[in-house]
């Protein structure tokens, strides 16, 4: 990796406001992306692989495919969203950005919620935007692949931010990557229920609006809290390296 | 109340009221939960829809109840870690999670056994079953974290972030007969409303429950004591603790 490829995070003078430290933080997030392009790659590269297993492995009837289609893509998301977890505070906390962004002036809610905004662009929100060519493979009809996106649009921002509480609480313990999913997975249950029931519910020409307002919902409670508890297990993290 | 509230947080204190209270605890536990299900499996009339097979209430209702009580005991002693670092609060979350986990297992474990015969089916996906499904699993992640980390203090409270963050399934438990129409049946017992069993049948899942509370604060001491003693170890007082009981 060269020198610069990781900029360096500058102490904020306390007069800067926490917007615009929120923007710095979420910046400087999509630039250290942007300038290792594998790392964006790989978690949609595991999705499609994913969901192929399906097919091959199941089976390649139209009509299981289209039965269970939004489910396989919806766990495939999961999945792939955890996986990349595992990347959202190990570099900083490796290099020692992370120990400046505790250090900032600003409250650490918000910079983790910048920071957790900057992994959704960059993991979830790829994977809504490849959802319709998936949806096609699985056979979905045209108005389920709307809603499967809806869903996903609402639901991955909500894997993120549960999620960052795992990656937190995880931080700097070996074998992190097997318990980060024994802790966050059955946090993630309900979303997945809802997730797949809203895209059932539009299949059978069903009212979609409730499903959509309960999963708005848990976006709201995920934004809400998650931050200042993954905040408070950075702080924990920290303190024990 | 200060001065007591500042004596539980002391593990020395502790171990001296848990070891006069543990007794009491034993003996009343193991009284009332065998009243209760002897009076639920023997005595009690059968019931109109279910026959005989609904007697397994008195062990399932009694594992259920205490299952999610134990998770939301946790929450509260997380709460307890996080804000006022009290020792104690720990140790009870660290000997209760394993305690938990079992009890959980155990409710799912009579609910299948009492689902075939009923339901005709072991395991079904009713909102439910998979909320406690989910309830084990979170105190399996508790449990695992725990021992993952290994300075104590920090272990504390990750777990204790953990703990509060898992508690939101707790009420997706407690109202899941309600949200949902599920196979499952709606609560037996509510704190706010008389009961529609006739006394001779919730008289005794009463004592039964009763029982398993006073058993389950007996197995907290005795895991808290053993705890405390890893903990303490190069303490005098644990030392002459250990002395005492050898002579």
């Amino acid at each position: 990796m060269n020198a610069d490829a990781r900029p360096v995070m500058k102490p904020l003078d306390s007069s800067v406001g926490s917007l615009d430290a929120m923007k710095a933080v979420f910046t400087r997030d999509m630039k250290v992306a942007f300038r290792q392009r594998q790392d964006l790659l790989n978690p949609l590269l595991f999705f499609v692989m994913v969901v192929t297993l399906f097919p091959l492995g199941v089976s390649p009837e139209v009509s299981f495919l289209r039965e269970a289609g939004a489910g396989i893509l919806w766990v495939a998301a999961l999945l792939s969203v955890l996986l990349s977890l595992d990347h959202l505070f190990r570099h900083d906390f490796d290099d020692g950005t992370l120990e400046q962004l505790v250090l900032q002036s600003q409250p650490l809610f918000l910079l983790v919620l910048a920071k957790t905004l900057a992994h959704w662009m960059l993991t979830g929100l790829p994977l809504v935007l490849l959802t319709p060519v998936l949806g096609v493979m699985v056979h979905l009809e045209g108005n389920s692949i709307a809603v499967l996106c809806l869903t996903l649009l609402i639901g991955t921002p909500v894997l993120s931010l549960i999620g960052s509480i795992g990656a937190a609480l995880t931080l700097g313990l070996r074998s992190a990557g097997v318990l980060l999913s024994l802790l966050i997975i059955p946090l993630y249950i309900p979303v997945l229920i809802f997730g797949t029931g809203t895209v059932a519910a539009a299949a059978d020409s069903a009212p979609v609006g409730g499903y959509l307002a309960l999963m708005a919902a848990f976006l709201v409670l995920a934004t809400t809290l998650a931050p200042f508890a993954s905040a408070a297990a950075l702080r924990i993290s920290l303190s024990n390296a | 109340m200060w001065q007591f509230f500042h004596k539980l947080g002391s593990p020395k204190w502790f171990f001296g009221i848990a070891t006069r209270l543990m007794p009491w605890l034993l003996v009343g536990g193991i009284a009332l939960l065998m009243a209760g299900v002897i009076w639920g499996l023997a005595f009690a009339p059968k019931d109109y829809l279910q026959g005989n097979s609904y007697r397994i209430i008195f062990i399932h209702v009694p594992t259920a109840f205490l299952a999610q009580s134990a998770y939301v005991m946790m929450a509260v002693a997380g709460v307890v870690t996080l804000v006022w670092r009290m020792k104690l609060a720990d140790v009870f979350v660290k000997a209760v999670a394993p305690v938990g986990l079992v009890l959980t297992f155990l409710a799912l474990f009579t609910g299948a056994v009492w689902g075939k015969p009923t339901w005709g089916t072991w395991w079904i996906w009713d909102a439910r079953l998979t909320s406690m499904l989910i309830l084990l699993f979170l105190y399996g992640g508790v449990i695992a974290l725990d021992r993952a980390i290994n300075d104590e203090k920090s272990a504390a409270r990750a777990v204790a972030v953990l703990v509060l963050v898992g508690v939101v399934n707790i009420p997706i438990i407690k109202y899941s007969v309600e949200w949902w129409n599920t196979l499952h049946q709606p609560a037996t017992f509510k704190l706010t409303e008389k009961p529609t069993m006739p006394a001779e049948m919730w008289v005794p899942l009463l004592l039964s429950i009763l029982g398993l509370y006073l058993l389950f604060g007996w197995l907290a001491c005795l895991r808290m004591q053993t705890e405390i003693m890893l903990r303490e170890q190069r303490t005098r007082w644990v030392r002459d603790l250990v002395m005492a009981g050898r002579n």
